[in-house]
């Protein structure tokens, strides 16, 4: 019986290709996201151990607003230079070393223009040379404008000794410096992860990154011979009190790693989730391809029935089938699936300069990839598997063509799944809390695949109506009847191209919604002719400066200049934004804000307004007071002095700028919205703010239009990315198609026999298969639309109260070009098998058995 | 009825001296040993032999199914020897038609839709007269909604007949049309074959094994290793039955000789 299972097994060499390559597409896609983020994580982890191999214990202040491990390092605390002292002291300290090194320092590259750094911009004192630090051209900074900077900086920037060099620090104005030092890590490395450094005097990188003198952001302890770290840590707590940080090397790397790691969670949530839809679309391509293999080998099975096989064996020899298949395509798809895995992992560290902590072999991808391989290979063998073994053996060989089987179990298993899916779906999205995600995706999930499964019953009057597009000739018409033939396996083709067109037209349709009620709440809201703000590309937004804005309000051209800041603060316990304006009254202007309870008209010191929508939904009303703590550590009890109304641009709590001077970590001005004069064109208006600006690279001035422009076009950047990690689950999905029709052609190999020699030409043979294809490319096409657009829909319309958009907007240019996509796609799908067909030898196809 | 006349204008197929050779050396099959045969216009012609004798080779090549290895074949005037398959496919589509033993219906389509489909596929109409005609000897008028899998497989088999006649071709190729059939539908399907060649004047050339089948042919062509052995003009079962038995005695004692040998 084995025997007989292996030398069949190798008989079909075609089928067997097939299937193993739908295994190996489906495993490739898991193996490589859990390979990917596994590298990564790993080469974070190297980066933070090398950073704080050298520490033995680090003090820093406490910050009530923000923890290391959040990743949230916007609010610096300072820690008086007299503490190092205080330190020495403790018993176990052998030497304690002040230091500035903070994010922030934007260096203003050859070009004008800020190097940029995924890594970080940061900006420290000169401690000397040490383990970690080595100086390889140049000397140390002695002067106030004298700086090093890591040879990272220099060879991004190319910047030698005794060039002069533009920084933007933390706490003070574009200013020029002089670099006199390159300076390199342990180990030859230019940079720990690709950042940029810049590090000043003692006393320069005190004003100018902390904006202080005599302070410092972190102090690095020594500890005596014979002292662990753990011990010096717990003296150094005991004695310095709660306000401190007080952290072991080992700690640190661990936080920081962590706080990485948090981010690496979601890349890995997004790989994972295209991993997922791979998969579905990879267990869609299997289950199709053994049904199909299995039915075609219905009266083999049934020979061997008919010579005393049982039952039993018949489902062992598909199921040992199934196990070599599904072993030998999961071995291929991890391997596969791992060099994609590494090859995106160097692609991401080369691109953010680190370096790569090498390949590595997760136990997860691997018991993931075989796992999900082999068992699905096996849960879709077994089921056409049973199938075939309940054929009595005579009937079965007699008639080897499938009888139509009624749909009525499967549509009543889709009718449910759909509904529980929907159901999920509209419970996740009526807000679940902590489950919402997850009910979200899995009613996505399900839904997907309860359309899948009514997919044979709509497929019927759906592939009809679409097919007969194509009825005008012949071919066509038995294109399409061929493709309405076998409503299961055409449905579960089409279901794996449905689930990729159908979650990128969900994606698309909230996109686009989005998009456009962020332009028309722009169009609507805002009064201001002129936007001035910059992009932020670290934890440091940038900043207008304020003597830029001062010089801005005195343009003769402009009517309103209004300013905004916003900080991290901690409200009543919980992390939250706070907006502060310089001047109300202007903000008013160019937001057309109007009091809806209260006054809003100034807000003083220990007072806040908030608008209606937020309002509503912490219950505020005017008189209520909130508890908050700012950045720079004091707390304060704020009263609700007036309500407005709310709008796109800016809603939330707003303190009054007193507050916001003396709390947040950047009180300067981070927005400007600027209102121009009645007959001051635009463009003039724009020419005069960008005179004011031309020495701050980071800030830039946008009209309204244009920043509607650029806001749109994010969206569009963020679409495009996901459709081009979905187009490949699409393209496992087509190979679905060539799949099908491929095993179609040689399952009616008689029949084409027979057309070829009453007189169907080669090309009309051509085109005949290619119907078939596109018309099931297009069917899964049009109902992943639908589907689609159904769930976007219903995304937008549940997300209205929490985002303030409710509109839905389909995107019908992607849907338009999906479709002819669809129809493109599905002729290239049809290539192979329609070459195979073609090919046929017409005496061979009529002896064919 | 037409005469038997063997001139030019009344032979509707013909071999010349055909050869037909399968692999090289060892494997070398000689299944075509010169054969030379004239199918009348107007005739019903039945090939018969012992499995192996070439019988099915032979209509093959006649039919342009299969290339010949040495000789020309005929249809009508036009020599099919070199033909490319794009001529090929025009001469089937005009002048061939086909019977299988398998009917070879397309399931997806109607009885119908079946019947047309080779005038649907050279783009061309039925003549409605014609159609009509053979609707009603086939006996399928209550039956032309049908798809394959609701008749039974006599009617399948007349739906396939019907299928080869509406385009009325130069020449039917029958390849053993009763071998799937019970007696009685088996004979249903003879007599209408005959019919139609007696009252339209089709000319059907049929591969059987079957004497009974023979017995409905005008004329029967006996083939042995490849080769004509003999012919019987209006045969009878029994006639056809004793000429087999002779000659299935030749091949015999050809064989014992030649292992002998």
């Amino acid at each position: 019986m084995l025997r007989a299972t292996l030398k069949s097994l190798l008989a079909r060499k075609l089928r067997l290709i097939l299937s193993t390559l739908a295994v190996v597409l489906s495993v490739m896609f898991v193996s490589g996201s859990l390979v990917l983020t596994d590298t990564l994580g790993r080469t974070f982890d190297n980066v933070f151990s090398n950073i704080y191999s050298y520490t033995d214990v680090q003090v820093s202040a406490k910050s009530e607003t923000a923890d290391a491990a959040s990743g949230n390092s916007s609010a610096i605390l300072p820690v008086p230079a007299s503490d190092v002292a205080r330190i020495e002291k403790i018993d176990g300290v052998r030497k304690a070393t002040g230091s500035v090194f903070v994010s922030g320092a934007r260096v203003i590259g050859k070009n004008g223009k800020v190097v940029i750094s995924q890594s970080g911009q940061f900006g420290g004192s000169w401690t000397g040379e040490d383990e970690l630090t080595k100086l390889i051209s140049g000397r140390a900074p002695s002067a106030p404008d004298e700086i090093v900077i890591n040879n990272g900086l220099a060879k991004q920037a190319k910047f030698a000794v005794g060039d002069p060099v533009d920084i933007i620090a933390r706490a003070e104005a574009r200013k020029t410096y002089k670099v006199v030092g390159i300076m390199q890590y342990a180990g030859n490395r230019d940079s720990m992860a690709g950042e940029t450094t810049v590090l000043f005097t003692e006393a320069t990188a005190q004003q100018v990154m902390l904006g202080e003198t005599d302070v410092f952001n972190v102090i690095d302890v020594k500890g005596k011979d014979g002292v662990t770290d753990n011990q010096l840590r717990d003296n150094i707590k005991a004695a310095l009190g709660p306000k401190y940080t007080v952290q072991t090397g080992d700690e640190l790397s661990k936080a920081s790693s962590e706080a990485i790691r948090g981010l690496l969670k979601y890349f890995n949530y997004f790989f994972l989730g295209f991993g997922t839809i791979a998969l579905l679309v990879g267990v869609f391509l299997i289950l199709n391809t053994f049904s199909i293999i299995v039915s075609q080998r219905t009266q083999e099975l049934a020979l061997l029935r008919a010579m005393g096989a049982s039952r039993w064996q018949i489902i062992r020899s598909v199921l040992i089938e199934a196990l070599l298949i599904g072993t030998v395509g999961s071995l291929f798809g991890f391997l596969v699936g791992m060099g994609l895995g590494a090859a995106g992992a160097s692609a991401f560290t080369s691109l953010a300069k680190m370096d790569s902590a090498g390949l590595g072999l997760p136990v997860a991808a691997i018991v993931t990839s075989f796992t999900i391989g082999i068992l699905v290979t096996m849960i879709s063998a077994v089921l056409p598997a049973i199938k075939a073994a309940r054929v009595a053996p005579i009937a079965a060989m007699r008639d080897a063509a499938t009888t139509d089987k009624p749909l009525t179990g499967i549509t009543i298993g889709g009718g449910v799944v759909t509904a529980v899916g929907v159901g999920s779906l509209s419970w996740g999205l009526a807000g679940a809390g902590d489950a919402t995600l997850l009910l979200v995706f899995g009613g996505v999930l399900l839904t997907l695949i309860g359309v899948a499964l009514l997919a044979p019953l709509i497929s019927r009057p759906l592939v009809a109506g679409l097919g007969s597009v194509f009825s005008w000739s012949v071919p066509g018409k038995l294109g399409r009847r061929n493709s309405s033939r076998n409503p299961r396996r055409t449905a579960i083709t089409a279901g794996a191209v449905m689930v990729g067109i159908a979650i990128i037209t969900m994606i698309s349709t909230i996109f686009s919604s989005l998009s456009t009620a962020i332009g028309e709440s722009v169009e609507k809201d805002l009064q201001a002719d002129l936007i001035v703000y910059g992009q932020q590309t670290s934890d440091v937004p940038p900043i207008i400066q304020p003597d830029e804005l001062k010089q801005i309000k005195a343009l003769p051209q402009l009517q309103t200049v209004a300013s905004v800041t916003y900080d991290v603060v901690s409200l009543n316990g919980k992390q939250d934004f706070v907006l502060a304006y310089d001047d109300v009254p202007a903000v008013i202007t160019v937001l057309k804000l109007h009091p809806v309870a209260g006054r809003i008209d100034h807000i003083d010191s220990g007072e806040f307004t908030v608008d209606e929508k937020t309002a509503k939904e912490r219950k505020y009303t005017v008189g209520s007071t909130i508890q908050v703590t700012f950045a720079k550590g004091q707390t304060k009890t704020l009263t609700l002095v007036g309500i407005t109304n709310s709008t796109s641009n800016g809603n939330g709590v707003v303190v009054s700028n007193t507050d916001a001077q003396a709390g947040f970590t950047f009180p300067q001005p981070i927005q400007a919205l600027v209102k121009a004069k009645d007959g001051v064109a635009v463009d003039d208006a724009k020419a005069a703010v960008e005179g004011v600006l031309k020495n701050n690279p980071e800030v830039s001035v946008q009209t309204k239009k244009e920043l509607v422009g650029s806001s749109q076009q994010q969206f569009d950047v963020a679409l495009v990315i996901v459709q081009v990690l979905l187009f490949i689950a699409l393209g496992i999905s087509v190979l679905g198609v060539i799949n099908t029709l491929l095993l179609s052609v040689i399952e009616r190999t008689r029949e084409l026999g027979m057309l070829r020699a009453i007189g169907l030409r080669r090309r009309q043979t051509w085109s005949m298969v290619t119907i078939e294809s596109v018309v099931i490319t297009l069917f899964g096409t049009v109902l992943g639309l639908v589907v689609g657009a159904g769930l976007g829909a219903a995304t937008v319309t549940a997300l209205k109260s929490v985002i303030g958009f409710g509109a839905v907007t389909l995107p019908w240019g992607y849907m338009i070009a999906y479709i002819i996509g669809a129809v493109i796609v599905g002729a290239v799908a049809g290539l192979i098998p329609a070459i195979r067909a073609v090919r046929l030898n017409v005496l061979n196809a009529i002896a064919y058995e | 009825m037409t005469t038997t006349v063997t001139t030019g204008q009344a032979v509707a197929a013909r071999a010349v001296d055909v050869w037909k050779v399968y692999g090289s050396g060892e494997a070398q099959v000689i299944a075509l040993h010169g054969v030379s045969v004239e199918l009348e216009r107007g005739q019903f012609t039945a090939i018969m032999g012992p499995s192996g004798s070439g019988k099915s080779t032979l209509m093959h090549t006649l039919a342009g199914l299969d290339s010949v290895t040495r000789g020309e074949i005929f249809i009508g005037d036009t020599r099919l020897t070199g033909m490319s398959d794009g001529d090929l496919t025009n001469l089937r589509r005009t002048k061939v038609g086909f019977i299988f033993q398998q009917f070879n219906l397309l399931p997806t389509l109607t009885a119908e839709e079946n019947i047309l489909l080779p005038l649907s596929i050279a783009g061309r109409k039925a003549d409605p007269k014609w159609y009509e005609t053979v609707i009603d000897t086939v006996g399928l008028r209550d039956r032309l909604k049908h798809r394959p899998s609701q008749l039974s497989g006599g009617q399948q088999q007349r739906v396939a007949c019907a299928r080869a006649l509406v385009s009325r071709p130069e020449v039917i190729f029958a390849d053993e049309p009763t071998g799937n059939l019970d007696s009685r539908s088996g004979a249903e399907v003879l007599s209408f074959l005959r019919n139609s060649v007696r009252e339209y004047g089709q000319t059907i050339v049929m591969v059987t094994h079957d004497p009974n089948a023979a017995s409905y042919a005008d004329r029967v062509i006996f083939l042995a290793d490849g080769q004509v052995v003999d012919e019987l003009l209006a045969p009878s079962a029994d006639a056809v039955l004793d000429k087999l038995k002779g000659l299935d005695a030749k091949v015999e004692s050809a064989a014992d000789a030649s292992q002998a040998g």
